[in-house]
């Protein structure tokens, strides 16, 4: 794993392999790892807003929870941008198909579960409220 | 598209403006990451000396991937792919993320 890390950081390992790409494939698959980081970067926006602008909720600590989830998934999004980065140019330099990818599901999925455990806490709150 | 020639000399008649818009997702990443900083700003304002030193290091961490993503935002060649900026410009906004997980948890005593 440490491996793999020192590699993200030696653009010389990654130009070793295969043959340099025609450059429209690289700034592609650049401005895609930027399209990630932005993703992660709305998580983390998201989580130091709720941190601080929703008003304390029913549940003790829930809002801090919400906070802290959604800033680590900010920053492993961020982590698994760059991993999936390193993994393309690998690909487009060999010339082979490029990594197939189970993390937008996955990651999609989560959110998609967050918020559905979100509607359940607002509406319960209102039943419980009226 | 396929042949893979590897140079920058057409750069300047590419039809698809590659360059320019890889520049602008800089730009955009920069912005992006004043945002989160601005936010972790407002979160560490609370007048303890601990909460100030943590987002002071946010704003140190900001600076940093800025002054990262500007030259890569600019300029009027294409920008040379790849590189340490990226997995570097990543790193920052894992510590942005860490440092207001920190703001976060320290806040709850």
């Amino acid at each position: 794993m440490w491996e793999a890390i020192r590699r993200w950081f030696d653009p010389r390992d990654l130009r070793s392999v295969g043959e340099p790409p025609d450059y429209r494939f690289s700034l592609a698959n650049e401005r895609t790892f930027l399209a990630w980081l932005r993703t992660g970067l709305a998580l983390v926006g998201g989580g130091l807003a709720a941190a601080q602008f929703l008003p304390p909720l029913p549940l003790t600590h829930l809002r801090e929870v919400i906070a802290v989830a959604l800033l680590l998934l900010g920053a492993t999004v961020a982590v698994r941008a760059v991993d999936h980065w390193a993994r393309n140019e690998r690909a487009i330099r060999l010339g082979q198909e490029l990594p197939a990818s189970r993390f937008p599901a996955v990651l999609a999925l989560t959110i998609g579960a967050g918020a559905v455990l979100l509607v359940i806490a607002v509406l319960a709150r209102a039943v419980g409220a009226s | 598209m396929t042949g893979g020639s590897g140079g920058l000399a057409g750069a300047g008649r590419d039809p698809g403006l590659q360059p320019e818009r890889t520049r602008l997702a800089w730009r955009r990443t920069g912005l992006a990451l004043s945002l989160v900083t601005a936010l972790a700003v407002r979160l560490g304002s609370t007048g303890e000396p601990t909460d100030t030193l943590i987002a002071g290091v946010a704003v140190l961490v900001w600076g940093a991937a800025l002054v990262l993503c500007w030259p890569r935002g600019t300029g009027t060649g294409p920008a040379r792919a790849g590189g340490r900026t990226l997995p570097l410009v990543a790193l920052a906004t894992v510590a942005l993320a860490l440092l207001g997980a920190l703001l976060v948890v320290r806040g709850l005593w």
